[in-house]
């Protein structure tokens, strides 16, 4: 039955056999570097990219850079047409993504019934997060562009993203009412109010800077996606005479005008010129990140 | 209706894509959608140089993703069970947002990162001609380097959800702390961490710009990882790139791609979901 | 109350304990001066104690007092909890495993613990027996060592036809007493057992109290309970804990109030908390 060692022993040898052994401990501790060690690749690799951009694209950024349309010379080019889509882009998305995004939250947070139907619905926002970017791009290619008739236009480009980012804001939509305590709601109800009022007057403001937060974080994922709008029918550069918010005209963006400079032969381009383009991109995604956890730290308490 | 618009979405989706890629397979044959072995949908159908199995493309996209998740699956977990096994609050609130930055940056960005620094550095590796310009490992490298936080943070909170009475019992038994690590609580996490593993690989499976930019724009029947490859996201983007017009079979063809690449990720999103499902009824 | 003595005294005749059998006691653990800091907090101060061999020793007390805390300085349990920090000399046989050179992993494996709540492994009834051993790098023998602990857990009957099942699907009462079994599987020297049946049905606690006493006569077992019913059924010896508050300073902290044969205890305390404690005016 004595499979083990167990220690039937005089004080002397409890003393040994309980002693820290060198192997064991060397071993514990191999482990744990080991992990630390695969920890820090992620974090040395963001740093090794974020330094190579500074270094590679810092010096093309003058002000030329930000007004001038795309050249055949690299020293000629600029992003004015990509940096003016993105920003019609962001608008517009904002504006046709919010409310469509917040309404579907209340309703399935407050107002749904629970049904098979709406866990359907549950499952099918789950899995729509997973469907490939690209993807929807060709959903707008197809039903925005050709079936409706848009073309390829900002229209198109603008709806691709709003239906990217649907599912993530009402994720987020309905993660901040359902954090709004039943009490306050029910106050309202005490006192009178309609469901709907108590909603619309009481739990959406407290829900709200939860819900902005998850839009803005939302939208800068979408203004940094390239694939979709690629899809949808951006173009790399916009002809000059046009408005950059005209809904029906072909439009660029930030991220497809870097996809245009690094897949050019020469190497200004794909080096310099890009990691220009990537800086200015990744500034404007900055400030919108620090939008959204300014905005979550303040109504935090 | 506002709640119904996720559905009209995948409907949409489904829609879109069927209908579009049954165009294509009204003039193609489906079987030889499936079986030839060579992509090369360009030009006029009758010549003899169109070819049009999706083969090489769906080649391609798993070459890339197997490279990926090799890189992703021990870095990402490391990482989890660092993050929820070793690492302090302190250490754990700083580590996080990094990886939240990590998984924001776009993938254009790490497509250039892929084709400017990576394959400079594989090429110096491995010199002579092993590795092409555009080639599958610097991509893959770098999508996998794109899927570590979602390996992470999902395996990470799985393995916090495992509850402190089964470390509690395994200490007990006089198992160090790697082996309670190893063999009671990852096992414990596991179809949360299958599930954060299926999630990243879907990712892996529709990322466009990382292999647009750096796998190249030759569909290839090869496992070599050194050669340029294309991917199905890849040839989606080449082809709406040549201004493809509607009712043309190049057209069509994006949405009979566009159908697979859509079915693998939605599969693997079902698969991942039963698995999360499945550890929150153990442990929630 | 005369009631009760008599029953105690009944149930405690049939045992051989040092009022029959009068015998040199050996000394497992030896505690001098041991303390519990959490942070500036101090959960257990000042305990000299000791407990022997092949005996069932029970800690009573009112909850908070830092019985279950003291009992996780045997297997140094404590130092998974943050912030934690022992005073004194935690001796087990003559040796403080508080030491440096002492690796708490070799002490956990000499001195097995059982929990408050079942804690059995996600897998299977046998891989929760086999786990222990197999670890310790175990290769042959285990079907021998599953039967052997699940028989001296009383659990074997009622599971050898069903190893292969998971070990969630048991009962509690048959959870409890395969943690223990798993503990046996290790072949420790001491078993620490925190309120082992304080989750179960009576007639589930029964078991495991009648499993404490065949137990005793291989291992030496440390028992935290709430109920003093039990710790008159299944110990040789019982140490009663009190919180004392320090009014001044506001503090609080676990102290031993008394320690002694439990039948002692029980029917002659010298101690008047300890008189209160078990006649049940404070709990």
């Amino acid at each position: 039955m004595t499979l083990l060692s167990t220690p039937r022993s005089t004080t002397k040898d409890v003393a040994i056999a309980l002693q820290t052994s060198k192997a064991s401990t060397r071993k514990e501790r191999l482990f744990q570097l080991f992990l630390l060690f695969s920890t820090l690749v992620g974090l040395v690799i963001l740093v090794v990219l974020l330094v190579d951009i500074v270094v590679d694209g810092f010096s093309s950024l003058d002000l030329g850079f930000f007004t001038d349309y795309t050249s055949r010379r690299p020293e000629d080019t600029g992003i004015r047409a990509g940096l003016t889509g993105t920003l019609s882009l962001m608008v517009l998305v904002a504006l046709i993504a919010f409310p469509i995004g917040v309404g579907s939250a209340i309703y399935l947070e407050s107002f749904a019934p629970r049904t098979w139907f709406t866990r359907f619905m549950q499952l099918n926002i789950t899995n729509l997060a997973g469907v490939p970017s690209v993807v929807y791009g060709l959903l707008a290619a197809a039903l925005f562009a050709y079936i409706l008739n848009f073309g390829r236009t900002l229209i198109t480009g603008a709806l691709a993203l709003v239906l990217l980012i649907l599912p993530v804001i009402i994720v987020a939509g309905k993660e901040s009412i359902k954090a709004v305590p039943p009490s306050i709601y029910q106050g309202a109800i005490a006192l009178g109010a309609t469901p709907w009022q108590a909603v619309y007057k009481q739990v959406l403001p407290v829900a709200m800077p939860g819900i902005l937060t998850g839009t803005i974080l939302a939208l800068s994922r979408a203004i940094g996606e390239a694939a979709p709008i690629l899809v949808a029918g951006a173009v790399f550069s916009r002809r000059a005479d046009s408005e950059p918010w005209n809904l029906t005209e072909p439009f660029a963006a930030l991220p497809v005008q870097i996809f245009d400079f690094v897949k050019r032969p020469q190497e200004a381009f794909q080096v310099e010129v890009a990691a220009a383009g990537i800086l200015v991109m990744l500034f404007v995604l900055l400030l919108m990140n620090s939008a959204a956890i300014v905005l979550r730290n303040r109504y935090s308490k | 209706m506002c709640g119904s618009i996720s559905i009209l979405t995948t409907l949409g989706i489904i829609y879109v894509l069927f209908s579009e890629g049954i165009n294509f397979f009204s003039q193609i044959s489906i079987i030889e959608f499936f079986t030839d072995t060579a992509w090369r949908p360009f030009g006029d159908p009758e010549n003899d140089a169109f070819r049009i199995g999706v083969a090489p493309l769906v080649v391609g996209t798993l070459l890339v993703t197997v490279i990926a998740l090799s890189v992703a699956v021990p870095l990402g977990l490391a990482t989890a069970i660092y993050l929820s096994e070793y690492a302090s609050k302190r250490i754990k609130r700083k580590v996080k947002p990094v990886l939240e930055i990590l998984a924001g940056i776009p993938t254009v960005v790490l497509g250039y990162f892929a084709l400017t620094l990576v394959t400079p550095f594989i090429r110096n590796i491995f010199p002579g001609d092993t590795i092409d310009i555009f080639n599958a490992l610097s991509a893959g490298l770098v999508v996998g380097i794109m899927i570590i936080p979602t390996v992470a943070s999902i395996s990470e909170d799985s393995l916090s959800a495992v509850p402190q009475s089964l470390r509690n019992a395994s200490y007990s038994l006089g198992l160090p702390k790697s082996s309670t690590v190893l063999r009671v609580v990852f096992p414990a996490a596991l179809s949360g961490i299958i599930s954060s593993i299926l999630l990243a690989m879907g990712r892996a499976i529709g990322e466009t710009m990382i292999v647009a930019i750096a796998a190249g724009n030759l569909p290839s029947m090869t496992l070599n990882p050194g050669s340029q490859v294309q991917t199905m996201t890849g040839y989606i983007v080449q082809a709406v790139g040549g201004e493809a017009s509607r009712g043309s079979l190049t057209y069509n063809s994006i949405f009979a791609v566009g159908i697979i690449l859509f079915l693998m990720t939605f599969i693997l999103n079902i698969i991942a979901n039963y698995f999360t499902k499945r550890f929150r009824e153990v442990y929630e | 109350m005369t009631e009760t003595y008599r029953e105690i005294n009944l149930s405690s005749n049939h045992r051989t304990t040092e009022d029959t059998m009068p015998q040199v006691q050996e000394t497992v653990f030896s505690l001098q001066s041991v303390g519990i800091k959490y942070g500036d907090f101090s959960a257990v101060s000042n305990v000299n104690m000791e407990i022997y061999k092949n005996q069932v020793t029970a800690f009573i007390g009112p909850s908070g007092c830092g019985k279950s805390t003291l009992l996780r300085t045997f297997n140094r349990m404590n130092d998974l909890v943050l912030n934690s920090k022992v005073v004194g000399e935690v001796a087990y046989q003559g040796k403080n495993i508080y030491d440096q050179d002492v690796d708490p992993v070799e002490v956990r494996r000499r001195i097995g613990m059982v929990f408050q709540q079942p804690n059995p492994f996600p897998k299977s009834i046998y891989d929760n027996i086999a786990f222990g051993p197999r670890n310790h790098g175990v290769k042959e023998g285990i079907d021998d060592i599953v039967e052997n602990s699940l028989r001296n857990a009383a659990l074997w009957d009622e599971v050898k036809n069903k190893l292969k099942s998971p070990a969630l699907s048991l009962s509690g009462g048959q959870q409890q007493r395969l943690c223990i079994a798993r503990s046996i599987a290790v072949e420790p020297d001491v078993i620490l057992m925190d309120e082992p049946a304080s989750a179960l049905d009576p007639i589930a606690t029964l078991k495991i109290e009648h499993l404490m006493r065949e137990l005793a006569a291989k291992y030496t077992i440390v028992v935290v309970t709430h109920n003093m019913q039990q710790a008159l059924r299944v110990s040789d010896k019982t140490a009663f804990f009190n919180l004392e508050v320090d009014e001044e300073k506001d503090t609080r902290t676990g102290v031993l109030v008394e320690y002694g044969p439990t039948t002692k205890l029980f029917t002659d305390p010298k101690n008047e908390k300890t008189s209160d404690y078990i006649k049940g005016k404070f709990g």
